[in-house]
């Protein structure tokens, strides 16, 4: 039976003929508007390739955007919080952008080609954004989200994954540095990024080669303990490396229907993307200056160790009083650490000034009944690991 | 002959030995750990016997390791990674395999090939024996209350000890029936309590496996069924009973747990063998070196076995009469060997199909329990067993740091085999021929496995014994029956950790809550020196 292709339901990522075939549990989520694995045979060993061997993703449901124009790199100056006036070519940066009134509406990685070309990649849609905010830029902008494949090869030994694979001299490239290749035939860029806290690339590409570079990489890790890696294990690593989720942390600035729910960088612990002292102004300077001078944030997003092993997850934090004093946004138990970590959005001063006496009210479920758990925090650092691999430069290679 | 001061000595650099000196080094002693071998790690230890292969020489699979222990002591952040077992699997002569995965229901779906009322008797039996891990579990962590002191402390001990056997908090509580259920357990036979669920001989033959691991017990043997409890009362993660691999073998744990002690000023010092405990007027005040050092402390502590300690490097002049009787008498029969082989690829095992994860973790070959009793029986008699159990795992399926890409390391777990050989004893001509004779039993299933071995150890229970120091060669330094266990363990009227003498304490598996790379004796023995002591602790464990 012919559907009629008027009607638009979920998208098929590229990969889908291998990443479908891969899965042995069937369960798929919709990010994006894509159809794409949360889980392809078990989480726990899912994850655990990301920590010890090569984790593959299916990353191509992430919003790509090309921004070209000789107004380029000023356009993205004035659009993102951080001073990308020293960006070097052929390297990428974390950033986050702000609406005008210095709220957060997401984070994300951009790639600088050069002055006159750049990739934005981010969670939330942002094509009308970019055109609305490019009025005097000489720039224009091509939604690349269904025209590049994309994947996240993560891990210790994803270095050596790829060499195999075709990425000579892979191992020198630095962390957010990224380094065009031609491999069997096609362009891959590759990127020392990723959302695990690991050693780590991400490879965009031509979606006609998504098929051959999917099996040519899982060749290639076959001896190096590869794995695909769906939407849970992703959600555990990025937690461990204290990373932040946009509309699971905070909500994005234009989305959020209740107005209080909007969040300052400041209020995510995103603060230190927040160029003030930058030369030009950028959207949301003028509200994040005096947000800064007046010291009035009113949240802030900390990572808590917390007591036993039950994760907290969607817990109300409360101070000795038993008053509401924020809340859970994840919450794992780290097989890694054997920690029991979460991300909490907490009201200040607790989490700034008052890091003691904090507790999470855990309600553990027991065969349809509820343990309520009143479990001690510790509010620590965000990143809760980050190993030495993680950075090393030449990476570290399995021979 | 240098003269040595220290808060705590501790004899042994095992993984109790590390464990109990890091809590107490994290409390602000000043601790040193002499160890009698080159390496550290005692029988938790990775080495290379064979240019670029790595081996998990002894112990090779992790589990028991508390979670506690691992946070507490932060061993992440000294290296430490535990891989989770993808599965485990039975081969069988006609070319068949039964498997366990991760997963339940693909497990109770392979039950089912072959037993349909096995496939859902495994539902309540894997309901009951994690009933029977969720009591044990705070047990674990807690000094055996004294039955026989009115010290408050041993009365509250004891109620404490009731309340967690009636699962209080842990389940909500238990019937009387079930409580008759917990008793009867901790004494059966493993046969015998897999009868009551199971049909099927393959059912039975795998989880039997469990029970006999390590013991000088048969499957047939009472008591062999709390030795299954003991295998089971792991964790990976909150799955209980789940076992993983420690990235790098098993010498990652004491080498993490080396890595914490030296962060909080501890020191470890290889290649010093404590010959002798000195005493004074019934204190331990120190110990002497092979080398002829003397170091001396306020609190020793001894992770060697309760042999070792007091038939070895302590004056039998200076401990109670009865009490060294009770130790000669402490059962620790070794009934174990294994096989560490370097492969040059992946051995097939045509049984398991390709690419199955249940050839991703333990491998056996054992069909039936009657072989199994069969085995035991060899070994009563001073035998290896013709038809051994084995428990075989190629840790470098799922460890990328053992050896280089494409290369494997494969380790063989053999029960029984004796450590009074009959007729003469082991010598190295004996010990070959044993190692042949298990490489002969694999290749029955693995038709490209001979061709593919560079080199392999072959460790009996004298090799346990000399090299690692484990009396008899018995992996859990002594036997896990209730005679040895808890308030028992090791000898009545001593299983809070101390000893007849002052100042002298033990933390080895000898102790509560007993063998496995579990590191609860450790820790709880550091507890007690810490109590002793008057020190505050702190962290997750206590």
């Amino acid at each position: 039976m012919n559907r009629d292709l008027r009607f638009t339901a979920l998208k098929k990522t590229p990969f889908h003929s291998r990443t479908s075939l891969a899965s042995r549990t069937n369960k798929y989520y919709n990010w994006n508007g894509f159809t794409v694995p949360t889980e392809y045979s078990t989480t726990e060993l899912e994850y655990t390739a990301a920590r010890n061997g090569t984790s593959v993703m299916d990353l191509t449901p992430m919003c790509k955007y090309m921004i070209n124009g000789s107004n380029a790199n000023k356009f993205v100056d004035y659009l993102v919080t951080r001073d990308l006036s020293q960006m070097e070519d052929n390297t990428v940066a974390y950033i986050i952008w702000c609406n005008e009134d210095g709220k957060v509406m997401d984070d994300g990685t951009i790639f600088k080609f050069s002055n006159t070309k750049f990739m934005l990649c981010c969670a939330v849609k942002i094509y009308n954004w970019l055109h609305d905010s490019a009025e005097g830029f000489d720039v224009s902008f091509e939604d690349a989200t269904d025209t590049t494949a994309a994947l996240a090869i993560q891990g210790p030994t994803s270095c050596s994954t790829l060499k195999n694979y075709g990425a000579e001299d892979l191992e020198l490239l630095k962390p957010f540095g990224m380094k065009q290749y031609n491999i069997n035939g096609y362009d891959v860029l590759i990127s020392r990024t990723g959302f695990t806290g690991d050693l780590g690339y991400e490879l965009w590409t031509d979606p006609a080669n998504a098929e051959n570079m999917w099996d040519s990489i899982m060749e290639a890790g076959k001896e190096l303990k590869i794995r695909p890696f769906g939407m849970h294990a992703l959600e555990m690593t990025r937690i461990e490396a204290g990373f932040i989720q946009t509309n699971t942390d905070f909500m994005a600035a234009e989305g959020s229907l209740r107005p209080v729910r909007m969040r300052s960088p400041y209020e995510i612990g995103m603060g230190w993307l927040v160029h003030l002292n930058k030369e030009s102004y950028f959207v949301g300077k003028r509200a994040l200056k005096k947000e800064k001078e007046t010291g009035n944030s009113e949240r802030c997003l900390v990572g808590l160790d917390i007591d036993g092993d039950k994760p907290a997850v969607g817990s109300v934090i409360y101070n000795e009083k038993k008053e509401d004093i924020g809340i859970v946004t994840a919450a794992m138990w780290s097989p890694t650490m054997k920690r029991n970590v979460a991300l909490a959005s907490l009201k200040r001063p607790y989490g700034i000034k008052i890091k003691e006496n904090i507790f999470a009210e855990i309600y553990h479920p027991e065969e349809l009944e509820y343990k309520k758990i009143w479990a001690k925090c510790k509010v620590v650092k965000r990143q809760f690991f980050s190993p030495e691999r993680r950075n090393k430069v030449p990476a570290d290679l399995y021979e | 002959m240098a003269k040595n001061t220290h808060d705590v000595i501790v004899i042994g650099a095992g993984h109790n030995g590390l464990t109990a000196a890091s809590y107490m080094a994290k409390a602000g002693l000043d601790v040193v750990v002499l160890e009698k071998n080159e390496w550290i790690g005692g029988a938790a230890v990775s080495r290379e016997l064979y240019p670029g292969w790595k081996y998990s020489n002894c112990s090779y699979v992790c589990s028991l390791l508390r979670p506690e222990i691992m946070r507490d002591l932060e061993l992440y952040k000294y290296g430490l990674q535990i891989i989770p077992y993808e599965g485990s699997a039975t081969m069988m002569r006609n070319g068949d395999y039964y498997a366990h995965y991760h997963d339940h229901d693909m497990t109770i779906n392979s039950i089912r090939r072959h037993s349909h009322k096995d496939a859902e008797a495994y539902e309540r039996y894997s309901r009951d024996v994690l009933r029977q891990c969720k009591i044990i579990k705070p047990l674990l962590k807690m000094t055996p209350p004294d039955l026989t002191s009115f010290k408050p402390k041993d009365l509250f001990g004891a109620l404490e000890f009731a309340k967690h056997f009636a699962a209080k908090d842990e389940l909500g509580g238990l019937g009387e029936k079930e409580i008759y259920d917990t008793i009867r357990f901790y004494t059966m036979s493993i046969r015998d309590y897999l009868d009551e669920y199971f049909e099927s001989d393959i059912t039975k033959a795998h989880l039997a496996g469990s029970a006999i691991i390590g013991t000088a017990l048969g499957p047939c043997s009472p008591g062999s069924a709390y030795v299954l409890l003991h295998h089971y009362m792991g964790e990976v993660d909150g799955s209980v009973g789940a076992w993983g691999y420690s990235r790098g073998g098993m010498g990652s744990i004491t080498k993490a747990m080396t890595g914490c002690l030296k962060a909080h000023g501890g020191e470890v010092k290889p290649d010093n063998e404590v010959v002798n405990v000195i005493t004074k007027n019934g204190r331990a005040i120190g110990v002497a070196t092979k080398k002829g050092d003397e170091y001396y402390a306020k609190k020793i502590v001894s992770n060697l076995d309760v042999k070792r300690t007091f038939l070895k490097i302590t004056e039998e002049s200076s401990l109670p009469g009865e009490f060294v009787e009770r130790v000669k008498n402490f059962k620790i029969r070794g009934s174990s060997g294994k096989l560490n082989i370097a492969l040059d690829g992946l051995p097939e095992f045509p049984c398991i199909p390709e690419g199955d994860p249940g050839g991703g973790g333990d491998m056996h070959f054992t069909e039936t329990i009657e072989e199994m009793e069969g085995a035991y029986d060899d070994w009563k008699r001073g035998e290896w067993s013709r038809n051994p159990y084995v428990d075989m795992c190629i840790p470098s399926k799922s460890d990328p740091t053992m050896v280089a890409p494409g290369k494997h390391y494969m380790s063989v777990f053999i029960q029984y085999v004796p450590f009074n050989l009959a007729n003469g004893g082991w010598n190295e001509e004996r010990k070959q021929e044993f190692g042949r004779h298990i490489v002969d039993c694999i290749a029955e299933f693995s038709p490209n496995f001979k061709d593919l071995i560079n080199h392999y150890e072959v460790r009996t229970p004298l090799e346990l014994d000399n090299e690692v120091g484990l009396t008899e060669g018995n992996i859990f330094q002594g036997e896990l029956t209730m005679d040895q266990l808890m308030f028992n363990r090791p000898v009545p009227g001593y299983a809070q950790y101390r000893t007849p003498l002052k100042n002298m304490y033990m933390c080895s598996s000898s102790t509560h809550p007993g063998g496995g790379v579990m590191g609860a004796p450790g820790a709880n023995a550091a507890r007690e020196v810490l109590i002793d002591m008057n020190i505050p602790q702190t962290g997750n464990y206590y």
